[in-house]
């Protein structure tokens, strides 16, 4: 269970780490200037298992994939969102960031509620208001990627083409 | 059979793609700069597997050459040390990667690459398949050779008329933005014809696959023609025969049409790259820096547009008036056909070969309360820097009429006839 931190749309690559910080790779150094200038709060007050929920083209912009590991850093449970910007939905598989795509979460979940996510059904649960919801399910070869933990580990002990299989 | 992106799939893969499908294919080329290959590296190390083949890397320093702080320069090293230890030779510290990457002739059409930045996709202008990946996708490519693609549904924007003086390319791409929005073709492909685009040069074409990126697409491609091939037997060291990658017979997801004759000069306003309006909705609002340069805007005929309004003139006094060339070629030009000695004659400040002020890690960074007119290609809130400045994006001309009266100005009444 994790308290929700809500989002916009179209939330961009510099909004959640402006590019001035991206002097390190280090997730936990990176973490803490995550939203920074959007939610000033956010690096201070997120605890792990929190859950982000966002509207439209999360993440767009930049390819620096210092944004989710920033995120991930931050200890973020899971992402919900309406959709993603692309670079940033394969940044985050890539790093085993988990993240969801859900049409309906947006409306019916409120900043600050207690939200479950079950990362294996897709099955969304808010816990203040009794609403679930159910996420697109992911494909089955970012499934793979995922259950690795990213695709560095899927590569550790696979070769790519088990990928397609 | 195909959009263009099915096109150069199918030939890459024997066989023919169908949209929707995921495929495994080779890479032709993995490129990175300075602010993405550290984290390549360190997927590539964790992995621990050899690379497969050094040739096909390529590592460009841009985003912040040489380093303007201890830390980026520590991160060069360490990049620069792992090219050594590798045998890495495929290094270029002169200029921006997008332009480097098509003077040296990485880019030819019918290839297949993946970079690590956003605007990878400037090379769909040579019909080439490009797209920007995160740094971990292109340590992985090193060792695997291979990535894997959704093979994406295409919009066709088709571009017809001929646009007003004083109206360019990137006005035209600017309005597309507006229309489109910021996530108006997300995991999409854009294609770009029409005989707007026919009529168009390279440097013009160029920067509607670079922004397709702003509209959220995957990959912008332009069908190769006689003005593609010219071009990469002339300005770069491409070696052909090229492949005349185009549509053939084609089913699109959409479809749109734009007059661009019927368009005035645009500008992309604060704080978003779709808030676009007509220049003359914010034409006298104040400027304290005027940048010009970067992957969209930076080349030899755009610093050309901008000397030519400048030639005789001077920069307003509280201006910063920075030009960046988009390379060391393109710097040289500009040097030999003496537009650097107008751009030094009206007051402007000219900047290190590569990306400049557009990311906020180089010299032009913004203070709080200051109002940018850059030639860039996005304007997110504090990307030059403070958190609490405005940029503003038009085209070169829009810059150079702007640094003289020092407030966002009509290129127009600068241009003879």
């Amino acid at each position: 269970m994790g308290k929700v931190w809500k989002f916009d749309n179209n939330l961009n690559t510099d909004q959640i780490i402006p590019a001035r910080y991206n002097i390190t790779i280090d997730e936990k150094e990176l973490a803490k200037n995550v939203f920074c200038e959007i939610r000033p709060d956010y690096p201070k007050n997120v605890v792990p298992g929190d859950i982000i929920v966002a509207g439209d083209n999360f993440g767009c912009g930049s390819s620096r994939e210092h944004a989710p590991i920033a995120i991930k850093g931050s200890g973020i449970k899971c992402i919900i969102a309406r959709s993603y910007a692309r670079i940033f939905y394969r940044n985050a598989i890539n790093i085993g960031l988990p993240i969801l795509e859900c049409k309906d979460a947006y409306d019916g979940i409120s900043e600050g509620d207690k939200v479950d996510v079950d990362l294996s059904t897709g099955l969304i649960l808010n816990i203040s208001t009794g609403k679930t919801f159910k996420a697109k399910p992911l494909p089955e070869f970012v499934l793979k990627i995922v259950e690795a933990g990213g695709i560095v580990n899927f590569l550790k002990n696979h070769e790519i083409e088990e990928l397609a299989k | 059979m195909g959009t263009i992106v099915e096109e150069i799939f199918s030939n890459k893969l024997g066989r023919k793609v169908t949209v929707g499908e995921i495929v495994l294919v080779d890479v032709d080329y993995m490129m990175s700069h300075d602010n993405t290959t550290p984290l390549a590296i360190k997927a590539f190390r964790d992995i621990g597997k050899p690379i497969k083949d050094n040739d096909k890397i390529v590592v460009h320093f841009d985003h912040a050459y040489p380093a303007p702080n201890i830390q980026a320069a520590e991160a060069q090293k360490k990049i620069v040390d792992f090219m050594k230890e590798q045998g890495i030779n495929n290094f270029y510290h002169q200029g921006i990667c997008h332009q480097v990457m098509i003077e040296e002739g990485f880019v030819v059409p019918g290839r297949i690459i993946i970079g690590g930045d956003s605007h990878s996709n400037t090379y769909g202008a040579f019909g080439c398949f490009a797209v920007g990946f995160g740094s971990t996708e292109i340590g992985c490519a090193w060792i695997t050779g291979k990535t894997w693609f959704k093979i994406p549904e295409t919009i066709h924007i088709k571009l017809k008329g001929k646009m007003q003086s004083g109206v360019y390319a990137k006005d035209i791409m600017l309005y597309i933005c507006g229309k489109l929005g910021m996530d108006g073709a997300t995991y999409k492909s854009v294609e770009f014809s029409g005989s707007y685009i026919d009529s168009l040069p390279m440097h013009e074409r160029i920067i509607f696959p670079n922004m397709s990126t702003e509209i959220g697409a995957k990959c912008g491609l332009i069908a190769v023609d006689d003005t593609t091939i010219d071009f990469l037997e002339n300005e770069t060291k491409a070696k052909g025969p090229f492949e005349k990658v185009k549509a053939i017979n084609p089913i699109y997801e959409k479809e749109i049409e734009v007059d661009v004759s019927l368009l005035e000069p645009q500008v992309a306003c604060h704080p978003d790259v779709d808030n676009v309006k007509e220049l003359k909705e914010v034409e006298g609002l104040a400027i304290d820096e005027v940048f010009l340069g970067t992957c969209t805007n930076g080349r030899y005929e755009d610093i050309e547009v901008f000397a030519k309004i400048l030639k005789g003139r001077k920069v307003n006094r509280f201006t910063r008036v920075l030009v960046n060339p988009a390379s060391r070629n393109v710097f040289e030009k500009a040097m030999k056909n003496g537009l650097i000695q107008i751009l030094q004659d009206a007051g402007c400040t000219i900047g290190v070969v590569g990306c400049g002020a557009c990311i906020g890690r180089h010299a032009g960074i913004l203070a709080g309360k200051e109002r940018a007119f850059t030639t860039m290609n996005r304007n997110f809130v504090g990307r030059m820097g403070s958190p609490d400045a405005e940029i503003y994006l038009g085209s070169p001309a829009a810059a150079a009429a702007t640094a003289i009266e020092g407030k966002i100005a009509d290129p127009r009444k600068y241009l003879e006839g």
